[in-house]
């Protein structure tokens, strides 16, 4: 198949591409298909289509109360996390782009090697903090260690871009009188605000998706988030694999609609991160 | 562990070839340190402290302090409640490094490093040279590949523990496309357990490869393959020669990202195996051995003691790295980057 010439239609990348979408979609859809059959047809027929095709999985799920509290809990922990990050990392990051001083370089050292880190490492003694600032079992408790661990990300994304910003704009801005902060906050804010939507995103599906934190934090069912509720939920009904396959189904949405919508964003701002 | 690597990567490599950019490439000493402070004011000041205090003390508080408790706590036999009073010196890392579950979870971890390597890397690479063709629907494509990436580990987890099953989806297809003979125990097995997690783990990040790659590949100006062509390089010659060496840095940051999470892997393991599982299928890490051993049994000084080897190993392969594969690309991350 050496081709001097990449081409415009060769099949055979056609069929590869088509196997490859189906080896990455299949789980996701015989989660979603499965939620629609009973765990009689699941039994008989592990990877078979539904027949008939039932709901009474799903309106289960949907109509319980413990689907739509871990919705509630995730959503609170994800927005407050997202919040906290794009704020304080948008701060920070105007600080170490565009002032000089000294220690920033450490400053700069020290964001830049929390991203060799993932929570894994600090978990446990975080749990004890938590536990001794009372906020086991409460969203905090995941919020404020989230909000930290994201800073790093966010920092290391937003400096190369703020410090893009042309001096000129600045200068034109302390002739009209206008002050840094000033400057930060009518010019700076508006020009980044497709970088605080990436950082924003980034923030909301880690928090989203995020396992071992709550795991440790959240012991709690009245508190606990969905991936933790899906777990829970998996273990009480083991046996009900159709209603575990719809409420698995169910969690997976917001985080893929969120990624459909903001596709462009987030895979944008990784390849443009790269482009630097 | 693996859901943060996803906006860490973007940002390393961002800085990475951000700085790579800005300073030409070539410089590798360390910035130097301008005399140029003259006159910061106090206002200045008060504006600094004000706008990045409170992300340094977040930062602070809940990363680097947990970070140095640990390796208090990590010399106490400790239950987590009150003060902990029982000094036991190194006795907890003794333990560690003579326990053969441990030894088990360390090899498992190499294993995982190694093999995410061998299998994301070549295929990532192919499908991104894939998809850099020209391609009706190139860009749905790359939302789909990039879709498995975007779902919690939980439900990835959760799914494929469904369909790895002895009576699950997998073995149902290989029987009714004729191939019975091969299904099998896929989590419990321990020759194959470590193989599925091998095969969920591809699944689940290959598309974070692939989008990485895709980028850096469109980073490669058009002239250098077209220059090949016309002296008559063919495709294959031409991917060969131009484009993986020019993909090097991209592949290196990748590949750094791959190791760390690796290392550091938990969520899968634990979701699918659970905690009892793991060991006996071969398939625990150190995470799940510090999770296991320290929160589960409620051991908080042991449990700590183990998160200062991890962190250790992580931090000694890190710096190693850098040293000496990354250097080339960046000024490193550790070092400041700026």
């Amino acid at each position: 198949m050496a081709r001097k010439d990449s081409g415009y239609g060769n099949p055979v990348v056609y069929a590869a591409a088509l196997m490859l979408i189906g080896v990455m979609l299949g789980p996701v859809i015989y989660i979603i298909v499965g939620g629609f059959r009973t765990n009689s047809q699941i039994t008989t027929d592990p990877a078979g289509l539904p027949d008939p095709w039932v709901t009474g999985n799903y309106t289960d799920v949907l109509t319980g109360g413990t689907f739509w509290r871990q919705v509630g809990n995730s959503s609170i922990a994800a927005l407050a996390t997202t919040a906290g990050v794009v704020a304080l990392g948008v701060m920070a990051s105007y600080v170490l782009a565009r002032y000089r001083f000294r220690g920033r370089g450490a400053m700069y050292a020290l964001f830049a090697a929390g991203l060799m880190f993932p929570p894994t490492v600090a978990i446990t003694p975080l749990y004890i903090l938590i536990k001794n600032l009372g906020l086991v079992n409460t969203l905090p408790g995941v919020i404020l260690p989230q909000i930290a661990f994201g800073l790093p990300t966010t920092v290391i994304i937003l400096v190369p871009f703020l410090r893009a910003i042309p001096k000129e704009i600045e200068e034109a801005a302390a002739i009209d009188r206008c002050s840094r902060l000033g400057f930060f906050w009518r010019m700076v804010l508006p020009l980044s605000v497709p970088w605080l939507i990436t950082v924003g995103i980034l923030a909301f599906i880690n928090s989203w998706n995020s396992y071992l934190l709550p795991l440790f934090i959240l012991n709690d069912q009245e508190s606990f988030t969905l991936p933790l509720g899906v777990q829970a939920f998996s273990s009480q009904y083991s046996v009900d694999t159709a209603k575990v396959l719809a409420f698995t189904s169910l969690s997976m949405i917001p985080a893929l609609l969120f990624f459909s919508l903001f596709e462009r964003r987030i895979v944008g701002g990784l390849t443009g991160a790269v482009k630097g | 562990m693996s859901s943060d690597v996803r906006g860490e990567s973007a940002a390393l490599t961002g800085d990475a070839s951000g700085t790579s950019a800005r300073t030409g490439g070539g410089a590798q000493s360390p910035p130097p340190v301008r005399a140029r402070r003259r006159g910061i004011g106090w206002a200045q000041r008060l504006e600094i402290v004000a706008l990045s205090g409170p992300a340094i003390l977040m930062f602070v508080g809940f990363v680097i302090v947990p970070v140095l408790m640990a390796g208090y706590y990590g010399f106490y036999r400790w239950k987590g409640f009150g003060v902990p009073t029982n000094f036991v010196g190194l006795d907890n890392y003794v333990t560690i490094l003579k326990d053969s579950n441990f030894h088990e979870a360390l090899w498992h971890n190499g294993q995982i490093v190694v093999l995410s390597l061998l299998l994301q890397g070549p295929i990532a690479i192919g499908l991104a040279l894939l998809l850099n063709q020209r391609l009706r629907g190139q860009s749905v494509i790359r939302v789909l590949i990039f879709v498995p990436y975007v779902i919690a580990e939980v439900i990835v987890g959760t799914a494929w523990s469904l369909m790895l099953q002895t009576n699950g989806a997998v073995n149902d297809v290989l029987r009714s496309i004729g191939l019975g003979g091969l299904a099998e125990d896929w989590l419990a097995n321990p020759k194959l357990a470590i193989w599925s997690l091998m095969f969920v783990l591809t699944w689940k990040y290959v598309g974070f490869a692939v989008i990485l790659f895709l980028a850096g590949m469109q980073n490669i100006p058009e002239e250098l393959s077209e220059a090949a062509a016309v002296d008559g390089a063919s495709y294959w010659q031409t991917q060969r020669r131009i484009t993986l060496p020019l993909l090097g840095p991209t592949i290196r940051i990748w590949a750094f990202l791959s190791i760390i999470g690796a290392l550091q892997l938990f969520d899968l393991v634990y979701i699918i195996w659970g905690q009892y599982v793991a060991s006996t299928a071969g398939t625990s890490t150190m995470a799940t051995y510090m999770v296991v051993e320290g929160r589960n049994a409620a051991n908080y000084g042991y449990g700590n003691a183990v998160a200062v080897v991890l962190f250790v190993i992580s931090l000694f392969i890190a710096l190693v790295y850098q040293r000496f594969v990354l250097r080339r690309d960046t000024d490193g991350a550790l070092t400041g980057g700026q």
